[in-house]
Order: structure tokens, then C-alpha cells, then sequence
């Protein structure tokens, strides 16, 4: 359990097109929140249309993460675009997750392959 | 007499997963279950979250924890010396927030993952909460 005791979180970004997608792993507490809000702005400004957030790999959400995933969230749509955010089926990432509200207006899908094609 | 442990520390993002994972060792050691332990978790983040972002406007202060055995399970307390609560009852409300980026969840985290959840706050003193988690009886000849 002490595995991933304050592990940063880590950030991999690959883009095609429009579409970008970001896959994060570790921790999305307080500490990582500014290092996951700068990425993603970094996207939105240079003109990412879809982002898709896999978070399968994460191993600690709270609501400072859910902050940074809602704030991106309100940007982007300005913007007519939309994030997709991967998770798994179970899990306390899950749970807070639902319990959050957020998939109103972000779906929470198992895989890319279910990110709707445009 | 009874296991528990005491922590202080300066209110830093950095401290909020020493706090977290403290407490989850604490409470595996009492033998609480994975699922528990990972809603103990969320709750402490929260509470220490809450420290350091509001608690000390532009400064840092103390972050006070502490973690009791009680019969049944574990007693989480977080306290701080900070600018205080005005309106506790306004501020555990599902989406209140003083910050227009957060998404006010903190409390509902809080109360959802404890089995019972207390706030006291004077404004100008500080801020103390207290949760109790109960652990799960264990199975039947186990
Ligand atoms: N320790 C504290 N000291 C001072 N004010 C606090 C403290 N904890 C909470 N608050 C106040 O209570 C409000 C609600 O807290 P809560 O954790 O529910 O939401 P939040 O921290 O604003 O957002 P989120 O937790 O979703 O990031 C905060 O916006 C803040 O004004
Ligand atoms: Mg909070």
C-alpha cells in the first residue's frame, strides 16, 4: 500500500489532429494539480478540439483533481470541444468520480475505442 | 493504552499524501479493508487539502493530525490555527466553495466515507474535524 506514497504523478500527451490524449498515472491530488492544469491548458490553447484523459493508471483521486478535470472541462466546451475521461470499472478513481457529478458532462468510458469518432 | 499517533506540519501541497498515507498505514495496521482504507484516504486528503488551500491565505501554518483506536475502528482529527469558518453549516453544502475553481466537494467527500463527521470552527482560531470509521466486523470465524 505504501507503493505510490506521494508518487508524482506522471503525464504522457499524444496528439493526432484534434485529438489529443493524455494518459496520467500516480497520484491526481493537491501536489499534481498544477502540473495537470498547466498540460492540459497548454492543449486547449494550442488548439485541441478533443481531449481524451486516461486515468485508468491513476491511483489516488480527490476533489483537487476533479477541479482541474471540471476547470478544463469549462474551457474547452467555450471552445465547442470535449474531453472523454477512461477509467476503470471499480475503484475509489471510480467512485469519486460518480459521485462527483462530473460524467454530466464528461463521459466516463472504458476504452478509446468506445471515444465517439467525429 | 490505546494505539494512536500524532503529526504536525507545515500546510504544503507535498504533505498532503505524507498525512493520507500515514493515516492508511495506521489504519491497516487496525486492520481495516482495502476499500476502507481507500475511502480513509479520500477523507484525509480532503480534510488536509482543505488546510492548505484555505486555512492560511497566502502563508503557510500548521497542519495538525492525529488518529485514535476507538472500539469499533479509528478517530481521524484534523485541526489548524487558520482564518476559521464563518457559516460551518454553508460551507459542507454540496458545491459551495470561496474558490472559483474548486468544485466544493471536500466535505461531501468527508461525510460520504466516514460513519460519522464533525466540524468546528471559530473564525480568526481555526478549524478542527473529526471522523470516526468504523471498521468492518470481521467474517464470521475468521
Ligand atoms: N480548514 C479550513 N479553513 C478555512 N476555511 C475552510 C477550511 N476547510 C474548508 N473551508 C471553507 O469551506 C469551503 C468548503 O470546503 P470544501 O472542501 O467542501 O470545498 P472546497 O475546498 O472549496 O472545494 P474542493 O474541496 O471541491 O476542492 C471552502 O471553500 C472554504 O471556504
Ligand atoms: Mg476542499
Amino acid at each position: 500500500m505504501l507503493e505510490g506514497a506521494g508518487k508524482p504523478v506522471q503525464i504522457a500527451i499524444r496528439r493526432q489532429g484534434p485529438t489529443a490524449t493524455v494518459r496520467l498515472s500516480g497520484e491526481f491530488d493537491l501536489k499534481a494539480a498544477p502540473q495537470v492544469r498547466e498540460q492540459l491548458d497548454g492543449l486547449i490553447d494550442g488548439g485541441a478540439q478533443r481531449i481524451v484523459i486516461d486515468l485508468r493508471q491513476v491511483r489516488f483521486l480527490d476533489s483537487s483533481g476533479l477541479g482541474v478535470l471540471l476547470g478544463r472541462y469549462r474551457r474547452l466546451s467555450e471552445r465547442g470541444g470535449s474531453i472523454y475521461l477512461l477509467t476503470a470499472a471499480e475503484g475509489s478513481v471510480r467512485t469519486v468520480l460518480e459521485m462527483s457529478g462530473v460524467r454530466q458532462v464528461m463521459p466516463l468510458l472504458a476504452s478509446e475505442s468506445e471515444v465517439p469518432r467525429t | 493504552m490505546t494505539q494512536y499517533f500524532e503529526l504536525a506540519c507545515p500546510s504544503r501541497p507535498e504533505n498532503v499524501g505524507l498525512c493520507r498515507v500515514t493515516v492508511a498505514t495506521f489504519a491497516a495496521n487496525l486492520g481495516f479493508t482495502l476499500p476502507e482504507i481507500e475511502e480513509i484516504k479520500v477523507a484525509v486528503s480532503e480534510a488536509v487539502s482543505n488546510v492548505v488551500v484555505h486555512a492560511y491565505p497566502g502563508a503557510e501554518g500548521l497542519i495538525g493530525l492525529r488518529c485514535e483506536e476507538s472500539a469499533d475502528g479509528l478517530v481521524i482529527s484534523v485541526h489548524d490555527k487558520g482564518v476559521g469558518i464563518e457559516d460551518v453549516a454553508k460551507a459542507r453544502q454540496a458545491s459551495f466553495s470561496t474558490d472559483p475553481e474548486r468544485m466544493g466537494l471536500g466535505f461531501v467527500f468527508m461525510e460520504s466515507f466516514s460513519d460519522e463527521f464533525r466540524v468546528e470552527s471559530q473564525p480568526g482560531k481555526g478549524t478542527r474535524i473529526e471522523m470516526r470509521k468504523r471498521r468492518e466486523a470481521p467474517a464470521e470465524g475468521a
